[in-house]
């Protein structure tokens, strides 16, 4: 495969960011928005052409003899050389993940670019100011997170995630006259960064150790020229590496588990797993279409994706995984409980984003190759996929309906189903595609997942089915807020609630359009964690599917019966367990926690002693020592008086002295 | 009675002291010169006796007087001229008193 | 001896000193200044095209340009010059912060004739410095670059000037008294012959007649001599009070140029001269370094005055130069001296950048502004680009220098580098969290004190420095392998055999 076409998939978003960020100001609204959707679409074309190349066409270099996808390094242009080994190298690795994400990525972002030249004007179709740099950061993010998941080395990695964080950042502090989005996006930064400091110790570790930044050396083997297959024996020598080196073992885990689980650690910082979830929320502050790209789609998958990248080495270390699947499914518990008593419809979406991804990490977790081909590893990836359609629909959906209403609220919105039908239609079926319902796609990828649990563990088989009921549960009762509760009451001076213009009501189809129908795809055909294509549907658990049915279709009912109309329940709820609906409502009191550790302890007790003590200690020592020297020479100034006759005295004395010595010497 | 040189050292010695004593305690600048010029001569009469003494064959000593006593007429008359333009700007010749000229 | 090319970087500005002297008004004194100092970066950059072809065909020549003429014969002192890629870096950086704050000091008030007069002499001492071979004329432009300093600051300088301009000369020149000693220490063990003494860096060097003893003594002095400068801890006072009171261009020559003297003496001669000391003795200063990485940064974190931040984050920049130096390793000092590059540019705009916020809203206190991002547009996108640079985001050249840092120092495996080494590694989140305090607090959010909205952006000479230094920073961090080779390539010849280096 020629180069050309990765290469600009990569270079259309980086031009179109410099294009819109310098000359941005030079050029009209409508103009950038255009620019910029345009530029979005080519990128979308060819990155398509490359995933239909990759998965269909069936080059030598894509697929071997047997059918099995192959790793192909496209390019790889060496970037800084640490030493002769170690060089960290800017190249484009394409293999069913990248292939996948590559269209995942173009897709959402498409309709993004899309979606928001609609939405960032107001209701009299004024442009929102700052409208060219909005689509100059979408380009930046988009150009980041295309080069992270085509890293062929895991410092490219690194290099596109500080990117893509910080183009969240700038997304996130898009309206930075609001205090708020300024400290969410600060906050989201900081905690990422914190995240990435466990991921870059680790990326150090693993690279000392091994002596290859490239994933090609590090999970698999080379079968031809710029051809790999994934290989276990490959995970097993750098396994060994490590095994033998002079200290094997670092406070009771192997120096690989550490590698691996600081690298997991920058996951959870970007994928918001628990403790390091707290930005995600908050980063709703952004305009939506940012929180559906960025925030639901694509680059809080990050961290699913990296674990995906490196899945053979984690399978050395059962630890690791299991640390991953524990991490996910209490975060995934965690984030389903905070969701169901959120008021922010936003944030609803933000905890079962932070749900989903769980799903998504304990699946990883529980992935072995010995269970139906790594069913987890596949399933992982299916649900990416699947989620991130729909809920890149359902943000959109809010986004549409908080534009229509002008809050992000609830209490704002009830019985919205007559005034917006598209909207309401497409938000009900990315509602169903998440709960679970068959035959929208969420159906048959959390099918997958607790199908790949079960055969792992029952008691996260049991735990996931649980989570997912709550899903169903909080989705549907976010949506029955919304759309039913009560007739909805127009406040004074506002005009009615209606659909929005094409430009946004049209990403909305096609994302629930693919909702409907993703579910079809022969996924484990196309991503499998070794290549090897497999029909999934062969294993296709119809105890498992039903139960999940059942569980979704329960968690829908009692959402129908306290929220379809107004009623008292969910109020008697409340009283009922009036501290679960607390702790759930403050999401238990994690960002407390965080703001007590950073301001009274790391401000209070490191940064203003610190502080303090370069002031008072170090500088008055400086002081000091000028003051002393100060207060010698005022001591001895007395002596040089000007005062000739004191001076003979002086010297009189002196020299007498020096007689009188000289003489006793003598004698 | 052999004079010696003794009987030349002790009153220049006398002098020179008398001269160390004066410019030592007196204030006055002018009796600070008188003690200076005291000294000084106290030394000449020792280069002169020295040289009358020890090397009877060389002049030396007696040219050096002379010199050192030309060379302290020409000093006392710059001092003392910087002392009257001292007196006539400040009213004061002590020299306890002049310590503001160090600034 | 005109004949060498190097000579044009101090003959140059001895020009445009006396050029300078015949200026009569503002215009003539900017003609000169700015056509200086284009002279020296265009010197610069031909030196560096003509040290690529050199290289190419000396490949194992330490220094190349070299050229030696007696100055003072009864003590073998000489005017001796000679570079390598990382003095060619050094005078890149070097000429383009004397541009940009040639740019930055546009309106300098009072007497820009005695201003220009002083910085240009400074920057003298700085090319003079970095071009020198011979230890006794690299101390002597050392001092020259140091003394102007003080009046700099004392005369055009803000605050409590005196006070800081006194502060950084005394702790200076305390710094150069350590070195001086050592200095003449190093002189008079420079060979086996009594009679061949020399000050000569290379001969010295190849002479390796300073016995361990000696180094255990001169490394200490010559390092904490040269580290005063770097603002190594606790050493490092001056450098908040001396950035906060000094003009705008003599702080971005002072932490973009000067403080590179500390770190580049340390590497030419504390650990060129005496590398079984450096390698007995490393764990010392890995130690004060290391303190200087978080202290620094954790400093930083509560200070409210502009300047203060940045010179604190000056001392944790400067602290992993010195940091990533005593490592002793190629990858590491690579990185250190990208990191000496990438924090004098973007120090520079970030000095730049503060000096024209600061000579607008007329106070540097960020809890008394806000939502400049709204009033000065261009400036604030520059603040927000060099505060991106410093906390390390790819792109920019902040994140190669640290990665190339944090890699050299993981390649040892004891858990005494390590620790530190995770130590310096934390320094990243916590620049992080200083940064984006000042960029939430001073250019997002509301617009603090109604005044600032008669403010206006960036005017076109402004617009030229800042641009400059972040095209600059940008080329580091896209193209990085440009420079590493550059400076790699001194690293890579023998020098490091008597410990090992790999």
């Amino acid at each position: 495969m020629e180069a050309t076409i990765p290469v600009l998939i990569l270079a259309i978003p980086l031009f179109m960011f410099l294009l819109l960020g310098l000359l941005g100001k030079f050029m009209s609204h409508k103009m950038a928005g255009i620019l910029g959707t345009a530029g979005m679409g080519i990128t979308l074309v060819l990155a398509y052409y490359t995933a239909y190349l990759y998965f269909f066409s069936g080059a030598p270099e894509f697929v071997d003899a047997a059918g099995n996808r192959l790793q192909f390094l496209v390019f790889n242009q060496d970037w800084l050389q640490f030493y002769d080994k170690l060089v960290i190298r800017i190249g484009f690795l394409l293999d069913p993940i990248s292939a996948m994400m590559l269209v995942v990525i173009t897709t959402i972002s498409f309709m993004v670019h899309l979606y928001s030249n609609g939405y960032m004007r107001d209701h009299h179709g004024v442009y929102e100011h700052g409208f060219q740099r909005f689509y100059a950061f979408l380009a930046l993010f988009s150009f980041s997170m295309l080069g992270l998941v085509v890293a062929t080395n895991i410092f490219q990695m690194y290099i596109f995630w500080e990117l893509v964080g910080a183009s969240s950042y700038l997304l996130i502090g898009f309206y930075y006259v609001k205090p708020s989005a300024v400290s969410a996006s600060k906050k989201a930064f900081i905690v990422t960064r914190f995240a990435d400091l466990g991921f870059l110790i680790g990326i150090l570790i693993l690279s000392f150790y091994t002596g290859t930044f490239n994933f090609t050396e590090l999970t698999s083997a080379g079968v031809g020229e710029n051809t790999f297959a994934v290989s276990l024996s490959t995970a097993e020598n750098i396994k060994n590496i490590f095994a033998t080196s002079a200290a094997p073992v670092f406070m009771g885990g192997s120096v690989l588990t550490w590698a691996l689980v600081l690298i997991f650690m920058g996951g959870m910082g970007k994928s918001a797993m628990l403790p390091l979830h707290i930005w995600l929320p908050d980063a709703m502050e952004g305009p939506t279409p940012v929180s559906a790209l960025i925030h639901a789609a694509t680059m809080v998958v990050a961290g699913v994706y990296l674990v995906t990248r490196l899945f053979p080495l984690y399978l050395m270390e059962g630890v690791s995984l299991t640390i991953i699947t524990v991490v996910g499914a209490v975060t995934a518990f965690y984030a389903a409980m905070v969701a169901c008593a959120q008021i922010d419809i936003k944030r609803v979406l933000a905890f079962s984003t932070i749900s989903q991804i769980a799903f998504m990490m304990v699946s990883l977790g529980v992935a072995r190759p010995e269970f139906h081909e790594g069913l987890g590893y596949m399933a992982s990836m299916f649900h990416l996929f699947t989620h991130a359609m729909f809920k890149a629909l359902l943000f959109l959906g809010a986004g549409a309906i908080i534009h229509a209403v002008g809050s992000n609220d609830y209490t704002a919105m009830h019985g919205l189903r007559k005034h917006m039908p598209v909207t309401h239609i497409t938000f009900l079926i990315g509602c169903l595609a998440i709960a679970g319902i068959i035959p929208f796609s969420g159906f048959f990828s959390k099918d997958e997942i607790l199908s790949a649990c079960l055969g792992h563990n029952w008691v996260a088989y049991v735990w996931m089915s649980l989570v997912a009921g709550l899903t169903a549960f909080y989705m549907f009762r976010l949506y029955f807020l919304i759309f039913w509760w009560k007739e909805h009451k127009v406040p004074q001076g506002h005009h009615q609630p209606h659909d929005q213009p094409w430009t946004m009501t049209v990403p909305l189809i096609i994302l629930a359009a693919i909702s409907c129908v993703a579910g079809f795809i022969p996924f484990g055909n196309l991503v499998s964690w070794d290549g090897v294509p497999y029909d999934f549907m062969a294993h296709f658990d119809w105890s498992v599917a039903a139960v999940s049915l059942v569980v979704a279709i329960l968690g829908i009912l009692i959402a129908w019966r306290m929220y379809c109309k107004e009623n008292a329940l969910p109020e008697k709820m409340r009283k009922a367990l009036p501290n679960l609906w607390t702790w759930c409502f403050h999401r238990f009191y994690w960002d407390e926690l965080y703001m007590f550790i950073t301001h009274k302890i790391i401000f209070d007790r490191v940064c203003r002693p610190i502080a303090w003590f370069d002031r008072h200690v170090i500088d008055g020592t400086m002081n000091g020592l000028a003051y002393v020297t100060n207060k010698a020479s005022f001591a001895i100034r007395g002596l040089q008086s000007g005062k000739i006759q004191s001076y003979v005295w002086i010297y009189l004395v002196g020299a007498l002295l020096l007689g009188i010595i000289t003489a006793l010497c003598v004698m | 009675m052999d004079i010696t040189i003794i009987y030349y050292l002790i009153p220049s010695l006398i002098m020179f002291c008398c001269g160390v004593y004066g410019f030592i305690t007196r204030r006055n600048m002018i009796a600070m010169l008188i003690s200076l010029e005291l000294m000084l001569n106290a030394v000449d009469i020792n280069f002169v006796v020295f040289n009358r003494y020890l090397y009877p064959e060389n002049m030396e000593g007696m040219f050096f007087t002379l010199f050192a006593i030309a060379i302290a007429a020409a000093e006392t008359a710059l001092a003392i001229a910087i002392i009257i333009n001292v007196f006539r700007s400040v009213k004061n010749i002590s020299a306890s008193d002049l310590s503001q000229m160090k600034h | 001896m005109f004949s060498n090319i190097l000579i044009y970087f101090v003959v140059i500005p001895v020009i445009m000193l006396a050029g300078l002297a015949l200026c009569r008004n503002i215009k003539q004194i900017r003609a000169v200044a700015v056509t200086g100092s284009l002279a020296l970066t265009a010197l610069s950059i031909y030196l560096l095209v003509e040290y690529l072809g050199m290289r190419a065909a000396n490949p194992d020549a330490q220094m190349l340009f070299t050229g030696a003429w007696d100055w003072f014969k009864p003590l073998h002192i000489q005017l001796a010059v000679g570079v390598d890629g990382i003095s060619v870096a050094m005078l890149i950086l070097s000429s383009i912060i004397l541009l940009t704050g040639s740019f930055a000091s546009w309106k300098i008030d009072p007497m820009p004739k005695e201003f220009f007069l002083w910085l240009i002499l400074l920057s003298t001492g700085v090319f003079g410095f970095f071009i020198s071979i011979d230890l006794f004329t690299m101390f002597m432009f050392y001092e020259v670059a140091l003394i102007p300093m003080y009046l700099l600051i004392g005369v055009w300088g803000s605050g409590n000037k005196n006070y800081s301009a006194m502060k950084l000369t005394l702790m200076l020149m305390g710094g150069s008294a350590f070195l001086m000693l050592g200095l003449i220490g190093i002189y008079y063990h420079s060979s086996a012959d009594p009679s061949q003494l020399t000050w000569n860096l290379l001969e010295i060097s190849k002479n390796g007649a300073i016995s361990t003893g000696w180094q255990y003594f001169l490394f200490p002095m010559t390092f904490v001599g040269f580290g005063v400068l770097g603002a190594m801890f606790p050493f490092h006072t001056w450098s908040p009070d001396g950035h906060a009171s000094a003009p705008t261009a003599v702080s971005m020559l002072h932490a973009g140029v000067l403080m590179k003297l500390g770190g580049y003496g340390c590497f030419r001669v504390a650990i060129y001269l005496m590398p079984q000391a450096a390698n007995d003795l490393a764990w010392i200063f890995l130690i004060l370094t290391g303190i200087s990485v978080v202290y620094g940064a954790f400093s930083a974190c509560v200070q409210t005055d502009l300047k203060y931040i940045n010179a604190y984050s000056s001392v944790s920049h400067c602290g992993l130069v010195l940091f990533a130096i005593l490592m002793l390793n190629t990858t590491a000092m690579t990185g250190a001296i990208m990191q000496m590059l990438s924090h004098g540019l973007m120090t520079a705009l970030f000095f730049a950048l503060i000096g024209m916020i600061y000579g607008r809203t007329h106070t540097r206190d960020i809890t008394k502004m806000g939502g400049l991002m709204k009033i000065m547009p261009f400036l604030a996108v520059c603040y927000v680009i060099a505060g991106f640079a410093s906390l390390g985001l790819p792109g920019l050249s902040g994140f190669v220098a640290e990665m190339t840092i944090f890699v050299g120092s993981f390649e040892h495996a004891d858990m005494f580098h390590r620790v530190f080494t995770i130590v310096a590694c934390c320094s990243i989140v916590i620049t992080a969290v200083y940064i984006l305090r000042v960029v939430g607090k001073l250019l997002l959010g509301p617009v603090q004190d109604e005044h600032h909205l008669a403010l206006t952006d960036a005017e076109w000479w402004e617009r030229t420095a800042t641009v400059t230094l972040i095209v600059s920073v940008a080329a580091i961090g896209c193209f990085p392998e440009f420079f590493a080779d550059l400076i790699r390539w001194t690293f890579n010849s023998n020098i490091f055999s008597v410990i090992g280096m790999n």
